[in-house]
């Protein structure tokens, strides 16, 4: 380990932000003698954030910022001119183990640019994993990215040393995937999704009958939809994820609003800012369908084609639905609870779970966490101030205009907040 | 207005639970030793604490609450906030005064408050396990100093032990100059006296003298890491200091000149 780590490390990491998923969550998986690390489930966790807000969990990094592909997306495409460095196996496997031991990381998120074909590079991929778990011990997380086109058997081997696996999507419609990105196909991103797919179900059976049967990515995996550097439509981005989700072992989709890396390309929209509110509505609409119960029709569909950017998604839904409000939040079930805005999963649990013993008002809600700004147009409890209106009497146009952030009040909409009533 | 004083430790707090109790009379305030009196009071008790009754009036909650409600009662304890201990005395009392359990009756603010105060502590619990940072010795000990708001450190123990099982280290409260060793077999507590201490439990940082020989690289890598990761064209110090607050900057490697 020298100096010379130093600059490779900065190109590396430099060719790898932007890719968003960095979460190190879904195994719980604890210490045996002779390892380091353990993974604590949940969400994982984040030990530092960088400037642009991100958390980071896992030392991010690619192997190699050569390419043979050209992308026309990708900062590291061939046709572009930059700094270009490549790790040896060793040197990330250190890096990773010292890392780790200084509690700066929860593990490794490695990818990489294709360097002789798909398996060759691939195969480098899998060896860092494999010398990590057998050479060095290590039992934190690790997150590989399957490259475009690799074999199963290689997608095989990288799932017993894998927590998770993914393959990024990028580009939800094909024709738009092979007009920016010519060397791929619908073909090599969802075939090694069913390979890590079938792997992680096989394994699951596996170890049913046999306790030591070996694990393959228990963390299942991941894929990300770049978002804005074509036309689709937010329909078309959530059909897609909705889709994936009902896989078996699909746990998260990444939204990323594209940067405008390579301005040259004419084929590419040339954005002075990454389109950050727009992404976080969709992060929002994914919440939607993983924690609320939405079904993704209900977010939107043909005459609703793009989710509004002023206000969030579980709003506007509720706007155009004004029939099913108020709701009397002394009676009614968890999943109509889970509507309203305003009320978030944690408080619509903790509504439940105290108007056993009282029945609740204005104040109590208040005090439970429940945004009553929002809430009050939508609900009927006890001691609801008589000037309160519903959104019926109002009207949702009304309500709209009441709710909108003012002008003058700064709010800052790119941030990830899931201010439905989180 | 009765007052009780008691040695404000976790176990004099169910001391004075079993002595009202049995005195039939339930205090309006808690005191410690040396804490100024209010000018009017009706009555003054000084409790002393014992470790049986303490234990009996503990026995006799578990009967009552669930034992993750237990759990959170020791948790928020750990805050230190001076309003706590009142809080988890009423609670008690509810909970042994009520048919059934009260422990998710959020609508009650005894309830409620306690729940945020075990938030709070438990927020400080992940703070601990995501901005502590250590720092490799030239003995091979992993060292860290961490201020906790709370005193959150103990509920970590297990997981530092758990995750760093093949490598000595220190975790350090600098506020409240006690920490955790942990020698490969078991963790200690240990505390260093004012005299003994040595630089690097005045700055929290190790002196290069001390360092292992890659130390130095390493945290520069991890500089160098943090800065090139970030994209510029989405920065955002607000969320930046929202996620990572100030306070936890002065120990952090990511965040040293
Ligand atoms: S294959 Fe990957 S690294 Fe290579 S240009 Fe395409 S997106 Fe970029």
């Amino acid at each position: 380990m020298n100096e010379n780590v130093l600059a490779k490390l900065k190109i590396l990491a430099e060719s790898a932000k932007y890719d968003v998923s960095c979460s190190s969550s879904g195994t719980v998986r604890s210490n045996k003698p002779g390892l380091l690390g353990n993974t604590v489930g949940g969400w994982g966790i984040c030990h530092s954030f960088a400037e642009d807000g991100r958390c980071i969990s896992l030392l991010k990094i690619m192997l190699t910022n050569y390419c043979i592909y050209d992308c026309a997306y990708c900062i590291n495409r061939r046709s572009n001119d930059l700094p270009r460095a490549t790790f040896s196996v060793s040197e990330l496997v250190e890096l990773t183990m010292e890392f780790y031991r200084r509690n700066y990381i929860e593990g490794l998120f490695l990818s990489s640019g294709v360097v002789r074909n798909p398996d060759y590079t691939m195969e480098r991929l899998v060896r860092v994993a494999k010398d990590l778990r057998q050479v060095h011990r290590f039992n934190g997380y690790i997150h590989l990215k399957s490259i475009p086109g690799a074999s199963r058997e290689l997608v095989n081997e990288a799932g017993l040393y894998a927590d998770r696996l993914s393959v990024n999507v990028e580009i939800p419609k094909e024709e738009n995937l092979k007009l920016l990105a010519p060397e791929k196909d619908h073909k090599s991103v969802f075939a090694p999704m069913k390979y890590i797919q079938q792997g992680v179900l096989e394994s699951k059976e596996e170890r049913q009958k046999f306790r030591h049967a070996p694990r393959f990515a228990p963390a299942g995996q991941s894929t990300q939809v770049i978002v804005g550097a074509t036309s689709e439509s937010d329909k078309d981005i959530l059909f897609l994820s909705s889709a994936l989700y009902n896989r078996p072992t699909m746990k998260r989709v990444y939204y990323s609003g594209y940067v405008s890396v390579n301005t040259y390309d004419k084929r590419l929209p040339a954005l002075k800012q990454p389109p950050l509110v727009r992404e976080n509505r969709l992060y929002q609409a994914d919440w939607l369908l993983r924690f609320y119960q939405f079904k993704v029709d209900e977010i939107v569909d043909d005459s609703y084609p793009d989710l509004d950017l002023e206000i969030d998604p579980k709003l506007s839904w509720a706007l155009r639905h004004p029939e099913h409000f108020p709701v009397d939040i002394n009676k009614a079930d968890y999943e109509m609870l889970l509507r309203v805005p305003g009320i978030g999963v944690k408080s619509a649990k903790l509504i439940v779970a105290s108007r056993r013993f009282s029945r609740l008002g204005f104040y109590e809600l208040k005090k439970i966490g429940v945004v009553m700004k929002k809430a009050q147009y939508f609900i009927t409890c006890k001691e609801l101030p008589l000037q309160i209106q519903t959104v019926n009497e109002l009207s949702p146009q009304r309500v709209r205009t009441l709710l909108l952030p003012k002008s003058k009040k700064k709010v800052d909409e790119r941030q990830l907040v899931l201010d439905f009533g989180e | 207005m009765n007052i009780y004083i008691y040695d404000k430790t976790f176990d004099g707090l169910l001391t004075a639970v079993f002595d009202a109790y049995f005195r039939k009379t339930f205090p309006d305030e808690l005191l410690s030793e040396g804490d100024a009196l209010p000018l009017f009071y009706d009555e003054l008790h000084t409790v002393v604490t014992d470790e049986e009754k303490a234990a009996r009036v503990w026995r006799g909650l578990q009967k009552k609450v669930s034992s993750s409600a237990l759990g959170c009662l020791t948790q928020s304890w750990l805050s230190e906030l001076p309003e706590v201990g009142m809080l988890i005395f009423r609670y008690i009392r509810k909970a042994i005064d009520s048919p059934r359990s009260i422990e998710t009756n959020f609508a009650d603010p005894d309830v409620l408050q306690l729940a945020q105060i075990w938030k709070k502590v438990d927020g400080e619990r992940v703070h601990l396990m995501q901005f502590v940072r250590f720092q490799k010795a030239a003995d091979g000990t992993f060292f860290a100093a961490f201020e906790p708001q709370f005193n959150a450190l103990p509920l970590t123990v297990h997981h530092f032990k758990d995750r760093f099982a093949d490598q000595k280290w220190i975790i350090y409260d600098m506020k409240r100059r006690y920490g955790f060793y942990y020698d490969l077999q078991e963790v200690t507590t240990i505390s260093f006296d004012d005299g003994s201490r040595e630089s690097h439990l005045i700055t929290g940082m190790l002196d290069e003298s001390l360092m292992d020989k890659d130390e130095k690289l390493f945290q520069q890598l991890w500089k160098t890491y943090f800065k090139a990761i970030c994209i510029k064209e989405r920065i955002n110090p607000r969320k930046h200091r929202q996620d990572m607050p100030v306070r936890y900057w002065k120990y952090l490697t990511e965040k040293q000149r």
